[in-house]
This record gives structure tokens, C-alpha cells and sequence, in this order.
């Protein structure tokens, strides 16, 4: 949670338990390496503590991630991403703001996605369940295994 | 967050004994629903990270069923009521005489039904008296039940503190069915995580400021 990572095919990039959380892979098709981030919230903004974990928020984790990649030699023009988490957990109309931030974090990724140019080939967003991923980078496959709806394959 | 580097022991002591008023509370209303005897395990008060709040509940895949809510008013936080999927489908069952299957599709309405109350009454049982002990005032919103992986479940009640930080300290408390044979024993977990902005107003009404 908070935290992304890069790695090599035919290492597979895992994040388990993504409720209200986004996971997102980029990678370039015929390249052997990928990044996965596990974003909390959408915007660095909404911070008010001192210290700013850049991995937490779509904004920053996402800036870190494609520098990273960059630095590896990606070519940002030909990154693609695969997305899925942004579920709402739980209803509530009372006590707190967050009831939404799932929706929110998935529609914040893919605003930094598009600003950047880089387009979404599938995604496994929203509803209420708790989803755990795993990204083949040999095939681009991203694994999506739930508690109530089994597995798929995006 | 200075309030996570000014605690102390004495803080961590009073947390504890304000679980201990809160979950003994409850434990006495389960007993009297369940015409059984609860045994309360002593809170235990950590600080931990996110990672590590996701284990304390089990571990980011394991299926639990948890009841959930906010807390508002003086002290505002989050709280769960965590049951593992055995103990969800034992206490079902005692409830509604129905064997289930938490995680079908279909979980019947009459035991989900009866675990969202039971989150309700444990729920509410547990911050009266945190309340009354306090003296803070502290309103429940209405439990929202979840059965699904802790990880995904647990996220919900860190997102207030993880715009103010990376840790979240968390008052736990165990209690289970006082049974011969611990096998068949029922348990429940307690998780209350106040907001950051909810430990000064604590600590004092608990004088360990």
C-alpha cells in the first residue's frame, strides 16, 4: 500500500488487497520492464502533514514512476497502462468525506495518464469488492483475483 | 504528525485502559446475546504502519467479515468489528440457526443481517462507554458490513490518517467465547484508530497530557 516497484519479465509485479486503493501497471509492449503502483489517494494536495510520501498520491507516485522508467529507458510515447482497484468499500452518507475515494483515485490516475499521453488499454475499476493483481510482463496479462467474483484476466 | 512523536508510555497506558472500558462493554453485551460466557483479552496499543495494520487484521488476502464505521463528534476515528470467515459462519449460525457460507455469492440475507446488527450492538456498547469514560462525546454512524480481503477492508479506516501521515495507532482488542474446547471458540477482534486530531482531546479528558 503507498509503494510502487519496477521489475524484469519474467518476474511478475504483485499487489494484493486493493480496496479503495488503485493499482497501476505501465509498461511498453516488447520491452521486458514494467512498474506497478499502489496509489491510496488522488491528489499530493490533499496532504497536511509535514513530510509528503510521494508514493501515496496519483500525482507524485506517477511522476516518480515514469521518471523511473525513463531513466530505464522506456520511451514514454510508447508506455500503456493497465489499471484496476477504486472500489467503495463500504456506504456511508455520514462522518466522513472518503466515502468516494475509490472512484476518486481511479479518475486520478487516469487524469495524470492522459496529461501524460499514455493510453489505457484495461481496466478493472470501481464496484465494491477488494481485488488482488498480478501483471505478466511477458504477455501483458494482468491477473485480477477477487473473494466473491473469482478471477479475470485483463 | 508531532502527536505520533510526543507519545509516551503513559499515553499508550491510558489508550489501553480506555479499550479495556470500551471492548469489556461490549463483551458483556455479546454475552448477554449469546447466553455465553466472553473472555476479554487485554488491549493491546500499537503504533504501526499501514502494512503492519493490514496483518494485525490477518493478513491483506484473508477473507474476514467487518463490520465498519465512522466515529464523529469530539473524537473522531474509525472503528471495526473484525470476525475471521469460521467465526462470521459460527456466530451466524448461533444467531439464525442457518449454516452459511459467508463468502457465496448469494450470503443469505437473514445472517448478514444478523452480523450488521451484532456490529451495531458491539459497536455501540464499546464507545458508550469509551464516552462515558472519556467524558468526549463520540457518535457512531450507522455499521456498514463488508466480508471481503482484510487489506481491501482495512484501507477504508486509514485514509483520514493517511493524509496526515504513515502511521496510525490502533487499540486492539481480542475477546472470545470462554469455551472448554478453544477450537470451537468463537473470537472477535476490535479495531478503534482515532484521527490524529482525536489524541489531544484523549489525553487530556484521560489527564495524561
Amino acid at each position: 500500500m503507498a509503494d510502487w516497484k519496477t521489475a524484469e519479465a519474467p518476474e511478475r509485479l504483485r499487489t494484493s488487497g486493493l480496496g479503495s486503493c488503485v493499482g497501476v501497471v505501465l509498461y511498453e509492449e516488447g520491452l521486458s520492464i514494467a512498474a506497478m503502483a499502489h496509489i491510496m489517494l488522488p491528489d499530493s494536495s490533499m496532504a497536511a502533514g509535514r513530510s509528503l510520501q510521494r508514493a501515496k498520491f496519483a500525482d507524485t507516485a506517477l511522476e516518480d514512476v515514469l521518471a523511473c522508467l525513463k531513466e530505464k529507458g522506456c520511451s514514454l510515447r510508447r508506455l500503456q497502462a493497465k489499471l484496476a482497484g477504486g472500489a467503495q468499500m463500504f456506504s456511508f452518507s455520514e462522518g466522513s468525506d472518503m466515502s468516494r475515494i475509490g472512484p476518486r483515485n481511479s479518475e486520478a490516475v487516469k487524469a495524470v495518464l492522459k496529461e501524460n499521453g499514455i493510453p489505457v488499454k484495461a481496466e478493472d475499476t470501481g464496484g465494491s469488492k477488494g481485488r488482488t493483481i498480478e501483471f505478466s510482463i511477458m504477455d501483458s496479462s494482468l491477473y485480477i483475483r477477487t473473494v466473491n467474483e473469482g478471477k479475470t484476466i485483463i | 504528525m508531532t502527536y505520533i512523536h510526543n507519545i509516551q508510555p503513559v499515553h499508550l497506558d491510558a489508550l489501553q485502559e480506555a479499550g479495556n472500558i470500551g471492548a469489556g462493554n461490549a463483551a458483556t453485551a455479546l454475552s448477554q446475546l449469546l447466553h455465553k460466557k466472553i473472555d476479554l483479552h487485554v488491549p493491546s496499543v500499537r503504533m504501526v504502519d499501514f502494512q503492519e495494520m493490514q496483518a494485525i487484521a490477518g493478513g491483506e488476502e484473508e477473507v474476514v467479515a467487518a463490520s465498519f464505521l465512522r466515529v464523529t463528534g469530539e473524537a473522531p476515528g474509525s472503528m471495526f468489528f473484525i470476525l475471521q470467515k469460521e467465526e462470521a459462519e459460527e456466530l451466524a449460525y448461533t444467531l439464525t440457526g442457518r449454516k452459511v457460507d459467508i463468502i457465496d455469492d448469494s450470503l443469505d440475507e437473514l445472517a448478514a443481517s444478523a452480523l450488521r446488527e451484532l456490529g451495531n450492538i458491539l459497536a455501540g456498547a464499546y464507545l458508550s462507554a469509551l464516552a462515558d469514560f472519556t467524558g468526549l462525546s463520540m457518535q457512531p454512524s450507522v455499521p456498514s458490513l463488508a466480508v471481503d480481503m482484510a487489506g481491501a477492508i482495512i484501507s477504508a479506516g486509514l485514509l483520514e490518517i493517511s493524509i496526515k501521515g504513515d502511521h496510525a495507532i490502533v487499540i486492539d482488542t481480542v475477546m472470545e467465547e470462554a469455551a472448554e474446547n478453544s477450537t470451537d471458540a468463537v473470537n472477535g477482534q476490535f479495531f478503534l484508530l482515532p484521527d490524529p486530531e482525536a489524541f489531544d482531546k484523549i489525553f487530556k479528558s484521560l489527564g495524561v497530557e
